[in-house]
């Protein structure tokens, strides 16, 4: 059982550990990444079957009980997003077999994209505040560098931006567990979360959860702390922007949710009051930084921003029903955007550009490359019978219910400009014809075999996607189970601690 | 002792955030340094400084009484030291490869990447 907890960190990390050691054969890399990343979603899938049918599992590292050891915990929602983790692994895996140039994976881009996934499903996983901050760090440590590899002129000046914000957030992060500890003197989660009920000033401990939400809020891009994002995400090739947009955002989302439903829930009037301020701003702004852009990948960057403000619009509502939407939502949401980048990176691929000014035609020559871009651009927009329609049905429900109609609002406005933003993509880069000037190799100069890598993964997420959409209940079931266990923590705590709260 | 140590973390906070608003890369790099250095200070001073008690259980004691120096803070610099080291040396290497490959150190002529055409 403790092996299985552990896998998701275990396995990438041999991963990357046989990628390196194969540095002089770019073949037998690719070969150990693919494996790789398929162990990984076949342990990944055991693990949430298991938490599914067998309730929250948690394992003390080194058998030190807890508090005093590392706790690595399982509940719904993190064996969820851990499955996510390595199916968006996989996808970018494959894709890259193709998309990425020799160059990059000489220099170890499959060691490490297998370095981030594992420290991705190690802050899933962890359930220690200071062992959350170290997993951040190790992701932190190889996004940095698949930012820059290939040192490409973009890739420096985004990297330095991403790196700047993203490492003042760390010692942001840092300075809030120093004052969690000096305040309870605990660093497990569960400990804290029995802890933090008795503590005397009020006050400090709102101060210290809006520090958590700035560090947190960094890293999930939300207002006003996102302009790293739409500076940085589009400067790397297609695959490694893929991967960031599915999963980083959704790190500092998750640990979000996490830390406002386990630690901080003293005054929810004020924190997920903010939280709350802050979605209905972050869709706004987000998208309406969309509308202005003229480039393919930018566009996608701030409709990745303006989204993450529905994920913790659930979690500003704070009710089980909206934290079962925010689930929902991120949970088809990390599908959804890595679709449309990994998309984005095959048009660059036929046309060498991301400029929607100079794209266009793509539908009369790749009719099956613009559905699947359309499936996922209505999805994101909101458009039924797709998954991102039942996420917002269910955050929408969830904020009338709780008579927030300003976010409602809001949430229903960017979903009509989101539509706009991606019609306004479709009809540039689909619908329109090619501009004359145009001569960029067509699909049929593409070897066969190297389309397919293209194509075949981004189908296999669409499809995923269109099964949410078209059979949302067993996934609104899980959000719900999970959003439930969120909501009382006695589980959580009793798993780990093994007494009840 | 805690008096001037919170002093000391207080003036490495608003130089690392004085020195990470100038247009210089170096000063940045300088500044998110200092910003590590401040964290680590902090938590070292939150653990409460104690002399001369070092957490030892005599034979026959279960648990510790009394004052006595916490170990974790300790633990959680060193991670946190070694941590920063590695992101600081990468950090330096990318100023260094960005001002080779982009001709200038001011943060304010790195904008290609925000512009609109």
């Amino acid at each position: 059982m403790s092996f299985l907890l552990v896998s998701p960190i275990i396995i990438p990390f041999f991963t990357a550990i046989l990628a390196l050691l194969a540095w002089e054969s770019r073949n037998l890399q690719r070969m150990i990444s693919s494996c790789g990343a398929a162990v990984l979603l076949a342990a990944a899938l055991v693990l949430f079957g298991f938490v599914w049918h067998n309730g929250i599992q948690a394992t003390q590292i080194g058998n030190w009980p807890a508090p005093f050891g590392i706790t690595i915990v399982a509940d719904l929602f993190s064996a969820a997003m851990v499955v996510l983790a390595a199916l968006m692994g996989l996808a970018v895996v494959v894709y890259s077999l193709a998309a990425i140039d020799h160059q990059r994976e000489s220099f170890g881009y499959h060691a490490l994209l297998h370095i981030l996934i594992m420290g991705v499903c190690g802050a899933f996983l962890t359930g220690d505040i200071f062992n959350l901050y170290v997993w951040f760090e190790v992701l932190l440590i190889a996004s940095f560098v698949l930012m820059q590899l290939g040192s490409e002129k973009a890739q420096l000046e985004g990297a330095i931006k991403y790196v700047t914000l993203n490492l003042m957030s760390s010692a942001l992060f840092l300075t809030a567990i120093a004052i969690l500890y000096g305040m309870v003197g605990t660093l497990n989660l569960a400990d804290l979360s029995i802890q933090l009920r008795t503590v005397s000033r009020p006050g400090m401990l709102t101060t210290l959860a809006i520090l958590f939400l700035l560090a947190f809020g960094i890293k999930a891009a939300i207002f006003p702390l996102f302009f790293w994002l739409p500076a940085s995400y589009h400067t790397p090739p297609a695959p490694i922007s893929a991967i960031f947009a599915g999963l980083l955002t959704k790190v500092g989302v998750y640990s979000l949710i996490r830390v406002f439903t386990l630690l901080f829930v003293h005054d929810v009037g004020t924190t997920h009051g903010l939280i709350l301020l802050a979605a209905g701003l972050t869709m706004l702004t987000g998208i309406l930084g969309a509308l202005v852009q003229n480039d393919f990948r930018r566009i996608l960057s701030f409709n990745l921003v303006s989204h993450v403000g529905y994920m913790i619009m659930g979690l500003g509502l704070y009710t089980p029903l909206a934290l079962a939407g925010s689930i929902f939502y991120t949970v088809q949401d990390i599908i959804v955007k890595t679709s449309l980048f990994l998309v984005s990176g095959a048009v660059y691929r036929l046309r060498g550009t991301y400029r929607l000014n100079r794209l266009g035609g793509l539908y009369s020559s790749n009719p099956g490359l613009a559905v699947l871009f359309l499936l996922p651009a209505l999805s994101l927009a909101g458009m039924p019978p797709f998954s991102g329609f039942w996420g917002k049905f269910i955050l929408v429900k969830a904020g009338l219910d709780a008579n927030s109609y300003l976010i409602v609002a809001a949430a229903l406005i960017v979903g009509l400009l989101t539509l706009y933003s991606m019609s306004t993509v479709w009809s540039e880069v689909f619908w329109k014809k090619q501009p004359e000037e145009q001569s960029e190799p067509a699909l049929e100069s593409l070897p066969s075999g190297s389309w397919l890598l293209h194509v075949v993964p981004v189908a296999i997420l669409v499809a995923l996607m269109a099964l949410i959409g078209l059979w949302p209940g067993p996934f609104f079931d899980f959000a719900q189970r999970a959003a439930e266990q969120l909501v009382n923590p006695s589980d959580y705590i009793q798993a780990v601690l093994g007494k009840s709260a | 002792m805690e008096v001037v140590l919170s002093f000391v973390v207080g003036g490495l906070y608003a130089a690392a955030i004085y020195l990470m608003m100038r247009r210089s890369i170096v000063k940045l790099i300088l500044g998110l340094a200092l910003l590590g250095h401040a964290a680590n200070l902090l938590i070292f001073t939150i653990g409460r400084l104690v002399r001369g008690a070092p957490p030892i259980m005599l034979h026959g004691e279960s648990q510790l009484i009394g004052q006595f120096a916490d170990p974790v803070p300790e633990a959680l610099i060193l991670t946190a030291i070694v941590i920063g080291f590695g992101v600081q040396a990468f950090a330096i290497v990318l100023i260094r490869r960005s001002h080779q490959t982009l001709g200038t150190d001011d943060l304010d002529k790195m904008q290609s990447t925000e512009s609109f055409d």
